[in-house]
């Protein structure tokens, strides 16, 4: 069991939102996390400005990767170990890649700001990806 | 001049996110189990984490950012155009959240924990990176429309 941080986990939320609120009002572009490391790491060979598509990409990562430096301050930390074995988080991380990318979208592309907007095709991913998830940890418990 | 400040706000709207997937818990895999498990002693908190960003969301997209021409500090609003709900977006989603139920890890808090526990993300991450690659060879809506 773990221990209930709602106010937390509201807080935390709200900062995301506002992240996301950031990005698409002064930039025009959305906080899907999936989306933009993906194209981060794909070649822009047909594409204009691929430059500049490619940078702020990579400083919206480099922002992620060192946030926990900035949290400190916040008094939250990262959890030091992750539990689950290696092969487990291999076959783990290629169905979130493989689904991301299938399914146009993760937790925060569609999770917040396609359902923020009322897009239908973000609601429904939503529901099926956290039906499915709720499905995997019960299988997994029974086995 | 105008790129630079691009780059800031997209760094600093990165940093602002991790902060919040730090704070709200859903950087913890483990908190992310204890939310799915609905089974055992379910830990509610996690749905508190979407229901503070839409708070946020919701309201600043309908009644400001929408009613913009284009972005403070750009040409247009990339925002997705497809609105058919295909196979694709549906088996998407199966594989995500079967992937999301095995760790507890989805794209985010993934880069967020790769100054944590390193050596193991990083296989979450190579893994994923793997996986995105597949997609492309999974593509059930590009087949259909082969035929």
């Amino acid at each position: 069991m773990t221990e209930l941080t709602l106010v937390e986990s509201l807080i935390g939320g709200g900062l995301i939102g506002i992240a996301a609120v950031i990005l698409l009002s002064v930039n025009g572009k959305i906080a899907g996390i999936s989306g933009i490391f993906y194209h981060a790491l794909i070649n822009f060979k047909n594409q204009l400005n691929s430059i500049d598509e490619r940078l702020w990409r990579i400083f919206f990562i480099a922002g992620l990767v060192l946030s926990p430096f900035i949290a400190v301050f916040f008094n939250a930390q990262l959890p030091e170990k992750i539990t689950s074995s290696w092969p487990v988080l291999a076959l783990a991380g290629f169905f979130v890649g493989l689904g991301s990318r299938l399914g146009s979208g993760c937790t925060s592309g569609h999770g917040i700001c396609g359902i923020g907007r009322f897009s239908q095709r973000s609601i429904i991913a939503t529901c099926v990806f956290m039906l499915t998830a709720i499905l995997t940890v019960l299988i997994i418990k029974w086995l | 001049m105008r790129l630079w400040l691009q780059i800031i706000i997209a760094f600093s709207s990165g940093l602002i996110f991790g902060l919040g997937l730090i704070v709200s818990q859903m950087a913890n895999p483990e908190k992310v189990i204890h939310f799915l498990d609905i089974s055992g002693n379910w830990d509610p908190s996690l749905a508190f984490v979407m229901a503070g960003a839409l708070c946020v969301f919701i309201p600043v997209w309908f009644l400001y950012i929408k009613k913009l021409n284009k972005p403070l500090l750009g040409e247009t609003f990339s925002l997705p155009s497809n609105t058919l709900v295909d196979k694709n977006l549906i088996l998407g989603a199966i594989f995500f959240g079967i992937g999301w139920g095995l760790a507890g890890i989805c794209p985010g808090p993934a880069l967020v924990n790769l100054t944590g526990d390193t050596a193991k993300i990083l296989v979450f991450i190579l893994a994923m990176i793997v996986g995105m690659f597949t997609a492309k060879y999974v593509n059930i809506t590009n087949l259909d429309r082969k035929k």
